[in-house]
């Protein structure tokens, strides 16, 4: 008898989940017909996001104690288990935002690349070596591309696209010879087995954790690498950007706080300085852009470049403090950030064309609660109390002040008075007509009620401000999965 | 739970008014109502109170995020439970002035209004240093939207003046909160100790300078004070700038006594140039709002010099004197509404002779007008001999200059009488322009009969302010 490698099934089971509902979605193309395509395709993402999501729970429940699997080229921890839950019910709020998109055709292409990309995500979240890491990256990153992409009618879609890939290839190779420099340094691939190879202040390892670093960060859109954000987001279709903003920097975060603290303990004297000199790059640079943008995606773009700085500081912070608020930061985030494109995707649907400023002029008296929910969303980002947010940001600058960088607190409190200005210019636009007179005239048509985003946004706004009541809860989740680091 | 109650009541009231299509004058009506049970519950609370005992008293205490020792903790002081009061009277009226004219949208108006008086009386309860950054921010949502929809011509910039100085101060206490409560490692105030780090306590001491505002802070007074609807500066000036007030006592100075001593005397020269700054621009200025709005900026110095003189007179006075500012100057602003919506103008040029054929409008503006001014015999008048007193021992130049502010008191609030009330009718007066009307009435009466009666028993409020009414101890020694 041959003998078997014992695989954890469980383990795997969230991608296997999403793999599957991908695989369903795909042949729903060729085998469905027409009219029931998006139907089918849409009800086997959201029931693959929903089991991913169950299947991931049940192995943080079941995982006391990390371990490595498949040859120590993943792992299976509560970290992976919680980022994984996380990214699976992003997944299923975003199929419920996408699914009055008008779209004429590729449905099916449309939701099987959705939970392609989630199970991507969920792979790369429990990476445990740079190979795994680097094969996910490449898995979620592709089927975004093409994601991007997919309004073929429109040509900011397709030019999006060809941006993110050619950046994102760019990123991802920087990435992979990074990754070179470090074997080459420790001859070892692992996390754990660099940080035991112990190649100490090597010039390879310095410069190949120079790369990884600069590519994870393109993922993450921290600026100086986040050139990519403001295009991309704008062009792509909103239910795409709201997936985006949330489950990729969910990922890429989660997996550069394991990285680093895995694999390169005794560099943390020069890697938290240089997260923490991105985080305040990004922070700076992300909200004086925002005040200048007129299209609200590209807003939220530049606002989400200045959200990445925030959750920074709880990786430069390098403790368990730093850690656990950046997995609150990123729950409360998601849920905002997902919820404000699916409003500015409401309006779009609305008016027929992209989102301006101008666009959202008195959306909060015709629509109040999607405008209540907005404002809410706004509200959060900036850190205002009765929202998550303002917990998010207390807890990134006690875990930085916890740290001796009293300095990141006093920029993170100035970038934060900055923001202000273009969310609360968003809510501005949403209650004060400043011109007078000029209805806006819904151009699509009056657009039929559609219960699906309602339900997402209404998620959303619950998690927004729920969050801010429930707080102990999400710590202890939080606080569970970084026992699983080493630090 | 009482105290808890007092905070969500509005909160729920607003949360019921936004969501049910009522007719315009029932949804006011409702919130009116919401407002008279929390002054009513308020009535309840301070029946409850010990005021001989002075100690943290209705309180509540539930953990909120243990990890980091924040927790929902609440409870009022002497001088707390009469702020909140004044709070929630001041609230009342503003709102019943809402439902008297009418405001559009009053669905969206008046459940922002009842959500700001729910975070104005959640701020003077907390006892939790979060808490009360979460409250004092939560007031910042609805006067945003409050000024900027529903304000008048320039009301953009004012909005704008206003959350940049009341945000860029608040961020600054945010940088404080959070340094404050990493070191101490709670966030609550009766546990956590006291601190000698000046820099936390100037990320305090200027947010409260903002919100109060004290000169050189005060850049956004005159537009917002201008521009807000009327009885949403009379809000602002009554009770929000009393949030900055409650803050100076319960935080900046019992948690930082070392740098509250090093820059007492930087404080009071600050406080008294604003006595006197805005007491000369109050007589300068043009319009009636500009008059109020100035005597408001004027009143807040004044108030801080009676709590940075760290003595027992000038502390008590310093509460006395706030819940009579929260009063007068509540009143002043809707006396100053009423005219200006019979008038179309608020400019004094336009104004005068409005005395003829109105006698209760004449009567109930000039008692008004004694009380803002201090005359010998009123509440406010004990309030300013207090801190004048009180202040003497930091230096007779600052009791000077608390009498130069009497004085020009009288100077600015008698041109703001005679150029309403007397002479010839002005331009914008017309002989059709009603007298006070008795819903009217109604509304101003109640807080006039307020301060008639702390001018005949003021030691009502200045003898129960604190525990064992030794403020000066109670507040070196932290409030324990």
């Amino acid at each position: 008898m041959i003998e078997t490698p014992n695989v954890d099934w469980l383990a795997l089971s969230p991608t296997l989940a999403l793999l599957g509902a991908s695989a369903v979605a795909l042949l729903v193309a060729v085998l469905i017909p027409e009219w029931m395509r998006r139907g089918v395709a849409a009800g086997a993402a959201f029931l693959g996001f929903v089991l991913a999501a169950v299947l991931a729970g049940v192995v943080y429940y079941d995982t006391a104690i990390p371990e490595a699997l498949l040859s120590n080229s993943m792992y299976r921890d509560r970290l992976a288990a919680l980022a994984a839950v996380v990214l699976a019910v992003i997944g299923a709020v975003v199929v419920l935002v996408s699914w009055a998109e008008r779209r004429r055709d590729n449905h099916g292409e449309y939701y099987a690349l959705l939970a392609a990309a989630g199970a991507g995500m969920v792979f790369f979240v429990g990476a445990g070596n740079l190979m795994t890491l680097f094969l996910g990256l490449e898995w979620f990153s592709i089927s975004l591309y093409v994601l991007v992409a997919l309004d073929t009618d429109r040509a900011t879609s397709l030019e999006a696209g060809l941006k993110y890939l050619i950046v994102g290839g760019f990123g991802s190779a920087v990435l992979l010879f990074g990754s070179a420099l470090v074997y080459g340094a420790t001859g070892e691939l692992g996390f754990s087995q660099i940080a035991a190879a112990e190649a100490g202040d090597d010039a390879f390892l310095v410069a190949g954790l120079a790369m990884i670093l600069a590519g994870l960060a393109f993922k993450v859109s921290a600026a100086p690498f986040h050139m990519w954000t403001p295009d991309v987001y704008q062009g792509a279709p909103t239910s795409v950007t709201a997936f985006m903003s949330a489950a990729t920097k969910t990922a890429a975060l989660v997996l550069t706080l394991r990285l680093l603290v895995t694999a390169f303990p005794e560099e943390s004297e020069i890697w938290t300085v240089a997260v923490a000199v991105i985080a305040s790059v990004s922070m700076v640079w992300g909200n004086l852009a925002a005040l200048a943008q007129r299209d609200v995606k590209r807003l939220l773009a530049y606002s989400s470049i200045a959200q990445a700085g925030f959750m920074l500081i709880g990786i430069a912070a390098y403790s368990e403090r730093g850690g656990e608020a950046l997995l609150y930061y990123l729950v409360v985030y998601s849920a905002m950030s997902v919820g404000a494109f699916a409003v500015v995707a409401v309006r779009e649907r609305e008016l027929a064309k992209p989102v301006t400023l101008e666009g959202l002029a008195g959306l909060g008296w015709e629509r109040p609660l999607y405008g209540v929910a907005l404002w809410v969303f706004m509200l959060g980002f900036a850190g205002f109390p009765l929202t998550g947010g303002i917990f998010a940001k207390l807890f990134v600058f006690s875990a930085a002040y916890d740290a001796g960088d009293w300095w990141l607190v006093l920029l993170g409190v100035a970038a934060t008075a900055v923001s202000l200005a273009y969310y609360l210019n968003v809510v501005r636009w949403l209650y004060m007509r400043t011109a007078p007179g000029t209805p806006l005239v819904a151009v699509g048509g009056s657009p039929p009620n559609d219960p699906a985003v309602g339900v997402a946004v209404a998620a959303c706004t619950a998690v927004t401000v729920g969050s801010f009541f429930v707080v102990q809860p999400i710590l202890d989740l939080a606080s569970e999965a970084i026992d699983s680091l080493p630090f | 739970m009482l105290t808890t109650a007092l905070i969500l009541l509005p909160i729920a009231g607003a949360l019921v008014v936004a969501a049910f299509p009522l007719p315009r004058t029932a949804t006011a009506g409702l919130a009116f109502l919401v407002a008279l049970m929390e002054v009513g519950l308020w009535i309840v609370a301070a029946s409850r109170f010990d005021f001989d005992d002075g100690g943290l008293q209705l309180g509540t205490s539930r953990g909120w995020v243990e990890s980091l020792g924040i927790s929902y903790s609440v409870g009022f002081y002497g001088f707390s439970l009469w702020l909140t009061g004044a709070a929630v009277v001041v609230s009342a009226a503003a709102i019943g002035y809402a439902l008297w004219i009418g405001r559009d949208r009053p669905r969206a108006y008046h459940a922002l209004m009842l959500f700001l008086t729910g975070a104005v009386v959640a701020t003077f309860a907390a006892q939790d240093l979060l808490l009360f950054y979460v409250s004092f921010e939560a007031m910042l949502i609805p006067l945003y939207v409050l000024v900027g929809v529903w304000g008048g011509a320039r009301r953009m910039a004012a909005t704008l003046a206003f959350v940049v100085y009341t945000m860029a101060g608040s961020l600054l206490m945010l940088a404080a909160v959070v340094a404050f409560g990493v070191t101490q490692g709670t966030f609550s105030l009766a546990d956590s100790g006291t601190s000698d780090n000046v820099w936390i306590f100037l990320g305090f001491a200027i947010a409260f300078a903002v919100k109060a505002p004290l000169f050189p802070f005060h850049g956004w007074l005159p537009l917002a004070y201008r521009e807000a609807p009327v009885e949403v500066s009379a809000v602002l000036s009554g009770i929000v700038s009393k949030t900055a007030i409650y803050g100076f006592l319960r935080i900046a100075i019992p948690k930082f006594p070392e740098p509250a001593d090093d820059l007492a005397v930087l404080v009071l020269i600050l406080a008294g140039a604003g006595l006197v700054y805005g007491s000369l621009l109050a007589f300068r200025a043009a319009d009636l709002r500009g008059i109020v709005a100035y005597s408001s900026m004027a009143q807040m110095g004044l108030i801080t010099l009676g709590i940075f003189a760290f003595d027992d007179l000038g502390l008590d006075g310093a509460v006395l004197q706030s819940v009579n500012h929260a009063l007068i100057s509540a009143s002043m602003f809707l006396l100053v509404g009423m005219v200006e919506r019979r008038c179309g103008t608020g400019e004094l040029d336009a104004l005068g002779g409005m005395a003829r054929g109105r006698p209760v409008l004449a009567t109930v503006l000039l008692v008004a007008g004694m009380i803002a001014l201090a005359v010998p015999g009123s509440a406010t008048f004990a309030g300013e001999f207090l801190i004048m007193a009180g202040v003497y021992d930091q230096g007779w130049g600052y009791a000077a200059i608390v009498a130069l502010g009497i004085v020009l008191a009288a100077m600015y609030v008698l041109r703001l009488i005679s150029a309403v009330l007397h002479v010839r009718p002005g331009s914008a007066v017309r002989d059709e322009a009603l007298d006070l009307r008795p819903g009217e009435l109604a509304l101003v009466l109640p807080m006039v009969a307020c301060l008639l009666v702390l001018s005949f028993w003021p030691a009502l409020i200045s003898e129960s302010a604190f525990p064992g009414d030794a403020p000066a101890k109670v507040l070196a020694e932290g409030f324990r």
